[in-house]
């Protein structure tokens, strides 16, 4: 599906600037996009040497643990997959509570550190688990509680009320992820009759 | 709001300074540990480039070339007939491919419409709402390997169109059209 998806949009995007006259453009988007990529990318180093240092500490004091067990309930519902007081389900916690709190910068190593523990839980194996297909949708749907950017950009332009869409956000946000949250399990359902 | 802002200021200054209260506590060699965690960043940091670099490719090809606007051309009367405004349709779709590009275009929409007309606080709410998810998808399973990603790009994007018809219902209800 991934493969299609990149194959299609950079031979349609060739394609299409034949007939279009955007060829000069399609060539200064080749590395401009391989630059933004790794720009992006050596941005985040410092992020990520950061928090995971700072995790190992907490891990290492068993932070995780006692976070994995205080909303247990909760998140087994939506891991089943994942055994008690598991170091991932300590991971997923501080990940979500980092995104809802608009940390996206702290959130993506812990994102990363769940998904290398739900690795290790599904044998090692390069396919996507459930529980990674649950992480993830909860994660593309956002779970910010005060998006900080959009209301940089409001104040930008100089809104009246900067903070007036938080509201609308916050609604928007919690039906997208109970939405993704139900698709999800609408698919796992679909794939578990499937066999 | 004013609680809310005080606790994402007070946030991450307090975490730092509680789990190295803790650890000290709890007798963990703390800076060792740190520099322990924070070799595995660098990995990952540099093991995610290759994901994104081709990624980001493949996205900037096809919006430079103009095959974007041409799509967005041919979806745009099917999603007016719904009625979802027409300026909020390339925002819509953009999100969930590209993060700075709909950034670019939510401050873009502010800056013709104003951030208080019923447009921006749309676009407002749609950015603020969704995450970019072929961004989350890539990083994520480059990070840790995972080839074979089964559902997760259509959970993701189905998500995404939740969330969009969310925000419109939403912000639609809230300051009108």
């Amino acid at each position: 599906m991934v493969n299609l998806i990149w194959v299609f949009m950079t031979v349609f995007g060739v394609v299409f600037a034949i007939f279009n006259g955007t060829m000069n453009e399609v060539n200064e988007a080749v590395f401009s996009g391989a630059k933004e990529a790794v720009t992006l990318c050596i941005g985040l180093i410092s992020i990520l040497v950061f928090w995971l240092g700072m995790m190992r500490i907490a891990e290492d004091a068993g932070m995780l643990k006692i976070l994995a067990k205080l909303f247990r309930p909760l998140v087994k519902r939506l891991f089943p997959e994942i055994p008690n007081d598991h170091p991932a389900m300590g991971y997923i916690l501080s990940n979500m509570m980092a995104n809802m709190f608009g940390l996206g910068n702290a959130a993506t190593p812990l994102g990363i550190k769940a998904m290398e523990e739900m690795r290790k839980l599904n044998g090692g194996s390069n396919e996507a688990s459930r529980s990674m297909i649950t992480f993830l949708a909860i994660n593309t749907s956002s779970l910010t509680l005060i998006p900080t950017t959009v209301i940089a950009i409001r104040m930008n332009y100089n809104s009246a009320n900067p903070t007036d869409i938080v509201g609308t956000t916050l609604v928007a946000t919690i039906c997208s992820t109970i939405g993704a949250i139900l698709i999800d399990r609408f698919f796992y359902y679909r794939r578990s009759r499937k066999g | 709001m004013g609680i809310v802002s005080v606790i994402s200021l007070w946030f991450i200054p307090v975490l730092i300074a509680f789990i190295l209260m803790y650890g000290t506590f709890k007798r963990v060699p703390t800076y060792e540990s740190f520099v322990e965690g924070g070799k595995e960043g660098v990995k990952i940091a540099v093991s995610i480039i290759p994901f994104l670099v081709g990624m980001l490719v493949a996205i900037s090809v096809f919006r430079a070339s103009g095959a974007l606007d041409f799509l967005m051309g041919y979806i745009r009367p099917g999603l007016e007939a719904f009625g979802i405004p027409a300026d909020i349709v390339p925002l819509a779709i953009i999100r969930p491919i590209s993060g700075t590009a709909a950034l670019g275009m939510t401050s873009d929409i502010m800056a013709t419409h104003g951030p208080d007309s019923f447009i921006g606080r749309l676009a407002a709410t749609i950015q603020g709402s969704t995450d970019t998810t072929f961004y989350v998808l890539t990083v994520y399973f480059g990070a840790v390997g995972i080839k074979k990603m089964g559902d997760s790009l259509k959970v993701g994007l189905l998500a995404d169109l939740v969330g969009i018809i969310a925000a419109i219902v939403v912000v639609t209800l809230v300051f009108g059209g």
